[in-house]
């Protein structure tokens, strides 16, 4: 069998029965990424010589009985904004450019004792900040189905790896969006866990109340194995939640009868692509047939979530982004006078131009006498979202739409309109807004030839309940697909 | 609302900020954020006098420990990163004359 077919659990598993090793898998990975990162430009760092080391030893404990867990010996990406010990984490930003992390963030030291084996740093919009892998200090990465589209963002490098078979899955990191909106536009599984489930010690912060780290996948049972590996209680995240209903993989059963699943009527408005929203609605329909109750509702608020996400995120980032001074790491300006301007060179010259919209806008919603009528007015509205979101699961276990508005867009068409590009997330940010988990699987191909990605919505720690849907789906969809 | 953006917004938005911004970049932010913040003013329509605002979705507590250093000395690493380094310390531009 061809190594790269293989899913993630599914590789180790042929590991463990000898049937292949972590090497060979690591080779496999490698040929491709060979063929084929010239064009994708996934990666922004890999590290070929400690990928191949990490496998030979991970093969070694595998063979010794010492790892047995379902993602040992598996080759990963991980998303440039999270720190990896000795290894280069840049943001795609000038800024970090020469940054070498003296840590490894949670997650990813939680996937290391879980065996799985990591290849290099996807590439992303700057600091997470936009929705195509376009504001990247190193390159685009473009859609490996078709190569004049985008692959979506923020982790547009991690989703396209995982589509191209450059990776066997990514981690990816969701503010706004960020995971599900470009696993829709590569065809892949994404998910956004509850907020706190996931420490966020060692991901660089972009918008704290809203930033969750989640794994991009070529399954959904995958997606489970990977969610279950990296949820940890974790005290140096003060906004760690402690689970113990962690056990994702037992929620991977095909039935959903008797679910109570909404539909937003809001969010099959005006903006909405005819193919993605017949998409969407053949999936409820899906799972309408397979025992679940499906029905329609307002969920009211849903035109002031962009607003509300914007005011928030910028005014979290502006606060967040302020480390970046030229001091303690990172670049600095070449020639300066005095402290101050060494400060503005630095950040003048290293940020990108999202990434410095973000942060004036930020500045000024927090600004003296603006305070009040723009960032505590988006909070209080926040709230209101949240009650919504409240009121809709005390009648439906799951809420179902779309993932994004459009299918991929072809690369520079997006960045020229700002504005324009955000309304893109409207599907996606309300879900970060009030915290809950959110889950992004493939439902269909446009006459384009894009994937179209269906999105599933819980309420707070229910991720079981997506789990369950979305294997569900899966198991009708991809013997359609066949 | 957008008219409240003027020149002199960008330029003390600017010292908030930290950045020098050139004068195209200058005249670009004035649109970008007049733009945005025409947009965001959408929210003024919603009446929200007895919200509370929500800065966390699940109430965030205090989460304390022992006074007591867990991790070594990394100031070698840690100084490897910087840009200006001189025994020991972070070497930064002279603050005051």
């Amino acid at each position: 069998m061809d190594i790269l077919a293989y899913s993630a659990v599914e590789l180790s598993a042929a590991i463990k029965a000898g049937k292949v090793t972590a090497v060979e898998a690591m080779e496999a990975v490698f040929a491709r990424i060979d063929e084929k990162e010239s064009t994708v430009n996934a990666y922004v760092t890999i590290d070929r010589e400690q990928a191949f080391k990490t496998a030979t030893i991970t093969q070694e404990k595998i063979e010794k009985g010492e790892l047995t867990g379902m993602l040992a010996g598996v080759p990963v990406a991980i998303k440039d904004n999270l720190c990896t010990e000795g290894i280069r984490t840049t943001c795609s930003s000038k800024i970090l450019e020469n940054f070498v992390p003296t840590f490894s963030a949670e997650a990813v030291l939680n996937l290391e004792k879980a065996g799985a084996v990591m290849i290099g740093k996807t590439n992303m919009d700057e600091f997470a900040m936009g929705s195509t892998t376009e504001t990247s200090a190193y390159g685009v990465t473009r859609n490996p189905w078709n190569t004049d589209h985008v692959p979506g963002g923020s982790s547009g490098g991690s989703a396209a790896a995982v589509a191209a078979g450059e990776c066997f899955f990514a981690l990816g990191s969701d503010t706004g969006g960020s995971i599900r909106q470009p696993a829709s536009f590569c065809g892949v599984v994404g998910l956004k866990p509850t907020y706190g489930t996931v420490s966020r010690y060692g991901l660089v912060a972009y918008g704290s109340s809203l930033d969750q780290i989640g794994p991009l996948t070529k399954n959904v049972a995958d997606c489970a194995a990977v969610l279950e590996a990296i949820a940890s209680h974790d005290t140096k995240d003060s906004t760690s939640v402690e689970r113990k209903d962690t056990d994702f993989t037992t929620a991977l059963i095909d039935d959903v009868k008797g679910m109570k699943i909404g539909i937003p009527r809001d969010y099959f408005g005006e903006g909405l692509d005819s193919e993605v929203k017949d998409a969407v609605f053949a999936a409820a329909k899906t799972l309408a047939a397979k025992g679940a109750v499906v029905e329609e509702f307002d969920l009211s608020l849903v035109e002031y979530a962009i607003p509300t996400y914007y005011t928030i995120a910028a005014a979290e980032a502006s606060s967040n982004l302020e480390r970046f001074d030229g001091i303690k790491y990172g670049y600095r300006a070449a020639s300066y006078k005095g402290l101050h301007d060494m400060y503005k060179k630095t950040r003048s010259e290293g940020f990108g131009a999202e990434v410095k919209r973000r942060i004036m806008l930020g500045s000024f919603v927090l600004s003296s006498g603006y305070y009040d009528a723009y960032y505590l007015k988006a909070l209080k509205v926040k709230a209101m979202i949240k009650k919504a979101f409240d009121e809709a699961f005390a009648k439906y276990d799951l809420i179902l739409g779309p993932v994004a508005p459009t299918t991929a867009p072809k690369i520079g068409e997006s960045l020229s309109d700002p504005l324009k590009m955000y309304l893109g997330d409207i599907y996606t940010i309300s879900v970060n807004l009030a915290g809950l988990p959110g889950i992004s699987l493939p439902c269909g191909i446009d006459t384009k030839g894009l994937p179209i990605g269906l999105q599933l919505i819980a309420d707070s720690f229910q991720e079981k309940r997506l789990i369950q849907a979305a294997y569900t789906y899966e198991q009708t969809y991809s013997k359609e697909m066949r | 609302m957008a008219n409240i953006i003027t020149d002199e917004t960008i330029e003390y938005v600017g010292i908030l900020a930290k950045l020098a911004l050139s004068e195209d970049e200058k005249k670009q932010a004035k649109k970008d954020m007049g733009r945005m913040l025409d947009y965001i003013d959408k929210l003024a329509a919603l009446d929200t006098t007895e919200i509370e605002p929500m800065s966390h979705v699940f109430s965030v507590q205090n989460v304390f420990r022992e006074d007591v250093v867990t991790n070594g000395d990394e100031s070698e690493k840690t100084l490897k990163n910087a840009p200006g380094e001189k025994d020991n310390m972070f070497m930064v531009p002279k603050t005051f004359d």
